[in-house]
């Protein structure tokens, strides 16, 4: 067994100092009746690295792996390119195999990049400060819906229907046991994303309203106008970023009035994986640092007065507040943000603009090719990397049958609100850096098959 | 006082120099011990390590009212810039990959380098969420396979897979009692925690609706199992134990409690934290137990990554399997596999509580938890968990005549070996026994956790430490314990020798100082 390096003279050897005769005897606090006497039947004995690799290699073959067919699917998880340098350095047993950073002098590694981390963040952002990451965008969205709770002591919040229908299903479930209210807007497809009814929306019991920036249509919303609108009666405006490469192009929220900005930071850095682990992203208003949920990293000075970083703010966290603590989160996704932030610091600034840029023409080429088939119409007009069109057919089935044809073409908005009426015809398609031309004609030629029936 | 110097990047040794080198270098570095500067004081938003073409067209008009005003301020490195900072930088951390990293309660055994290889295989780490069934039914099967070892290793009826650590899973499981509740028409808003337990078992209660209501522990580190059943009654919803515990003990009376409780009409949680000590040797469904969390992080050796991210799959006893959340992986009679989500719940699955995630949970962690597993198997999990606990107990027996250990005396412990640091001279503690480790080339124990011991010292050597290791690491441990008896002043500002002293964390709470001020 490679993974165990003790040998079986000095398992007796170690037995011989703690003065026990079996290692049984080390076990005598389990009652007789609950233990095992071997090895738990029907299961498989050890195995050899390469029986192992065998075994999931022929897994994986069973996939069909976005990179090696036309690629369509956002909503909510992007596929971009992701320099081998980042998978490289996060692999560094340094980073991969530490704990979370409790001992500082042995960890500003971690850190550092922590600290590097929340700044860009929150330049990302245009918020005041961030935090050292969530689990994922949905669970950042909730704890977002709390923290606004906390501030304004007020428990209603509004969802906008352009939230990700699965970010609103999670915080429909917390809120079913936490007994916060939640207002939840229905999803309509109209051109323009749902401000008005939003701001509608918005009472004096109102903690916050939850507005996604590009939202799950791919629409753009007014954020200022609806900023605006809640600090008028003393809500908070939490804005939710599905594709942070959105922000190279479009305005940050926290410029436009968000007072608490959360994220899915997949898109840099992390990769698909089938849905996780992902990276929850969470800035916010400097003024609310102590109602946040998460860890932080502070910067501070050592005994010799040189610059160095620590966890802070813990008095907020489960480990020391126990059941008053602001979130019962105690693992983050430290290496998530460690891909996100290299990803960040070889893209830098410009390099981010541009990225943004080209993602946003893909999409401008795509719905140009797709819109000459009969049967396919643009939902929206204004759209960064991402848009829904109206097909003539029910979406389900026309994405099963693509795949059936090699084409990954799409979320159909069916799969995404299966309850409501009248979405079944909405396919929602995504175009990134990684989008080809191929790819493009290669998707129309398929989909126009589908739809009109000339022969593939 | 600066610790940066504006015109590039040179730490100065402050203003005292105690402990450092006697000579200065002019960079600031010295040898192999390397400073490194912010990103921020070393990159520009003009610089970039990537290298993009332009734009086949401009922004579309409709845009124009929405468009940022300038490139987000974020600097950019080129490649090999990149590549040397983060480099530096991971040089700055202690890992297990450089030696032993006893942290109790936290497992932090040898990540084995196969489980990185599969994860990124691209059928695993290129594939979308919501692609079609047909195209992911290698990634399905991944779950599937890995849920079934789960339950049998725990002897459980089901697994919710989706929560993405373990306090997530804690969620997820009081979330299931609470439905299991509703569904019975029954309003309980009590769960009973140890004091022995881990913080996040409290928050959690109180995160998912519960009062708390604290268990004491009694003289020999145990739930003290009169004063639990005392509490038992029509409002009481469950109770959250940890089992082995916190004091790295096995609860003797795990079955009457669950027994006790369950006949006071409450449901059994256990913080499946310390699941290592016992993986293949007990099965927590055969000592009554309703939900339970796994730390894929912990026992099945996924990377901590330095935080993160974990995993925390959730086994269900058959009365609370009903109530697990969307989305799940099932199979059918016929050996095929279906994702059941919002769309296909259907009236089989019409109790399931809700939603906790966007998608399906931590496939990645799946892919090398299952990687993991499939080379240890039934014989190799059980060895785990056998050389875990004498490798702990090795420790406990090495160090308890110079390192007082409350428990020691009533018998065996099970993974992790706890000190305390009664005895030591006048004014040392704990803290300087963890930050001497550091000076010896160690990660510290768990320090002060749990709290009911006084100056608790946590060691949890893991099953993947050699002995010579191990006899290196008691050494040391002996050496600091005899020093702080003789009053030894250097320990009070070790670390002497680690990339920084002690940090003022008083100052970074005061003043809080989170992101970076050009």
């Amino acid at each position: 067994m490679r993974y165990l390096p003790l040998s079986p003279a000095e398992r007796a050897e170690m037995l011989g100092v703690i003065g026990a005769a079996s290692v049984d005897d080390l076990f005598v606090d389990v009652p007789e009746a609950a233990r095992l006497n071997g090895p738990i039947a029907d299961l498989p004995m050890h195995a050899s690295e390469m029986a192992v690799e065998r075994h999931m290699t022929r897994l994986a073959a069973k996939n069909l792996s976005a990179g090696s067919a036309p690629f369509f699917l956002g909503a909510g998880a992007y596929r971009h390119h992701v320099p081998a340098s980042v998978d490289h350095l996060i692999q560094r047993g340094e980073f991969l195999t530490a704990y979370t950073p409790y001992q500082p002098e042995i960890a500003q590694g971690t850190l550092q990049v922590l600290f590097e981390f929340q700044t860009q963040v929150a330049r990302l952002f245009g918020t005041d400060i961030a935090n050292a990451s969530m689990y994922d965008g949905s669970t950042a969205c909730w704890e977002a819906i709390l923290m606004a709770a906390r501030v304004t002591r007020k428990g209603k919040a509004v969802l906008s229907g352009g939230l990700h229908p699965h970010y609103g299903e999670v915080v429909r479930t917390m809120a079913r046991f936490t007994g916060d209210e939640i207002v939840s807007l229905d999803t309509d497809l109209t051109a323009e994303p749902d401000d008005a009814a939003v701001i509608g929306a918005i009472d004096d019991k109102t903690s916050c309203v939850v507005v996604q920036y590009p939202d799950v249509l791919g629409r753009i919303p007014d954020l200022a106008a609806i900023a605006e609108a809640a600090h008028a009666t003393g809500a908070l405006l939490v804005a939710v970023v599905t594709e942070p490469v959105a922000l190279g192009l479009i305005e940050a929220p926290g410029a436009l009035g968000a007072d608490i900005v959360v994220g899915e930071g997949q898109s840099l850095g992390v990769g698909l994986q089938f849905g996780g682990p992902y990276l929850g992203l969470f800035g916010c208003r400097e003024k609310f640092v102590r109602q946040m949920p998460g860890r932080l990293c502070g910067q501070t000075v050592d005994a010799e007065g040189k610059r160095g970083f620590v966890l802070t703010l813990s008095t907020r966290e489960q480990h020391i507040r126990r059941e008053k603590a602001t979130s019962n989160i105690c693992t983050n996704s430290g290496l998530c943000a460690l891909a996100f932030s290299i990803h960040l610091t070889l893209l830098g600034g410009k390099g981010l603009a541009q990225l943004a840029a080209v993602n946003h023409a893909k999409a401008q080429a795509l719905v140009e090719r797709l819109t000459r088939i009969p049967g396919v119409e643009l939902l929206n007009q204004v759209y960064f990397n991402e848009v829904t069109l109206v097909l003539s057919r029910d979406a389900r089935e026309v994405v099963r049958e693509l795949a059936d044809r090699g084409v990954l073409g799409g979320v159909s908005l069916g799969r995404l609100f299966p309850v409501a009426d009248g979405l079944h015809k909405g396919l929602l398609v995504a175009a990134t850096e990684t989008t080809t031309s191929e790819d493009i004609e290669t998707f129309a030629t398929e989909l126009e098959a589908l739809l009109v029936g000339v022969p593939a | 006082m600066s610790a940066v110097n504006a015109a590039g990047w040179k730490p100065t040794m402050g203003e005292t120099g105690e402990g450092g080198p006697a000579m200065q270098t002019a960079s600031g570095d010295y040898g192999l011990m390397l400073e490194e500067a912010l990103i921020f004081e070393l990159g520009s938003a003009d610089k970039s390590g990537v290298d993009i073409d332009a734009p086949e067209r401009a922004p579309a008009a409709g845009l124009a009212k929405f468009l940022r005003k300038g490139a987000p301020a974020l600097p950019g490195l080129t490649e090999p810039e990149a590549v040397r900072h983060y480099t530096r930088l991971s040089r700055q951390n202690y890992a297990i990959d450089l030696g032993p990293f006893p942290l109790g309660s936290c497992t932090m055994k040898h990540n084995p380098r196969l489980n990185e290889k599969m994860a990124r295989l691209p059928g695993f780490a290129d594939v979308h969420p919501m692609q079609p069934q047909s195209t992911v039914e290698g990634a399905l099967e991944v779950i599937e396979q890995l849920a079934d070892w789960l339950i049998t290793l725990t002897g459980m009826a089901s697994v919710a897979m989706s929560p993405k650590a373990g306090a997530h899973g804690e969620l997820c499981g009081l979330l299931c009692i609470r439905a299991a509740l509703d569904a019975r028409g029954e309003q309980r808003d009590v769960v009973l925690v140890p004091e022995s337990a881990h913080g996040t078992n409290p928050a959690t209660a109180a995160f998912a609706g519960f009062k708390v209501e604290s268990i004491p522990a009694t003289p020999d580190g145990r739930v003290d199992v009169e004063a639990l059943k005392a509490k038992l009654g029509p409002n009481v919803a469950g109770v959250m134990i940890t089992n082995p515990n916190t004091c790295g003990l096995f609860e003797p009376e795990m079955k009457a409690i669950g027994d006790a409780v369950h006949a006071a009409g409450g449901y059994v949680y256990c913080d499946g934290a310390n699941f290592n000590a016992i993986v293949g040797k007990v099965r927590p469904g055969d000592l009554g137990v309703d939900a339970m969390h796994i730390n894929l992080h912990k026992t099945f050796s996924t990377p901590h990554g330095g935080g993160g991210p974990g995993a925390g799959p959730v086994v269900l006893s058959e009365a609370l399997a009903p109530f697990a959340p969307l989305p799940f992986v099932t199979r059918g009679a016929d050996g095929s596999i279906h994702l059941v989500e919002e769309e296909n719940r259907g009236e089989g699955h019409a109790q399931a509580f809700g939603r906790m995630v966007a998608f399906h949970g931590q496939m990645g962690m799946f892919t090398r938890a299952l990687t993991y597993i499939l080379s240890h198997g039934a014989d190799g999990l059980r060895q785990v968990a056998e050389d875990a606990v004498l490798n702990a107990n090795y420790v406990l027996r090495s160090c308890e005549d110079v390192l007082p250990a409350p428990f020691a005396k009533s018998g065996p412990c099970m993974h992790e070996a706890l000190f305390s640091d009664a005895g030591l001279a006048e004014g040392f503690s704990t803290l300087d026994i963890a930050k001497g480790l550091i000076d010896e080339g160690f990660h510290p124990m768990t320090v002060y956790f749990p709290l009911v011991v006084k100056g608790a010292m946590l060691v949890e050597p893991t099953e993947t430490e050699s002995k010579a290791g191990l006899d290196r690491f008691i050494a040391s441990l002996r050496s600091l314990a005899e020093r702080a008896k003789a009053g030894d002043q250097s320990l009070h500002s070790a670390p002497h020798f680690a990339p920084r002293r002690r940090l003022d964390e008083t100052q970074a709470a005061r003043k809080p100082v989170l992101v970076w001020q050009d």
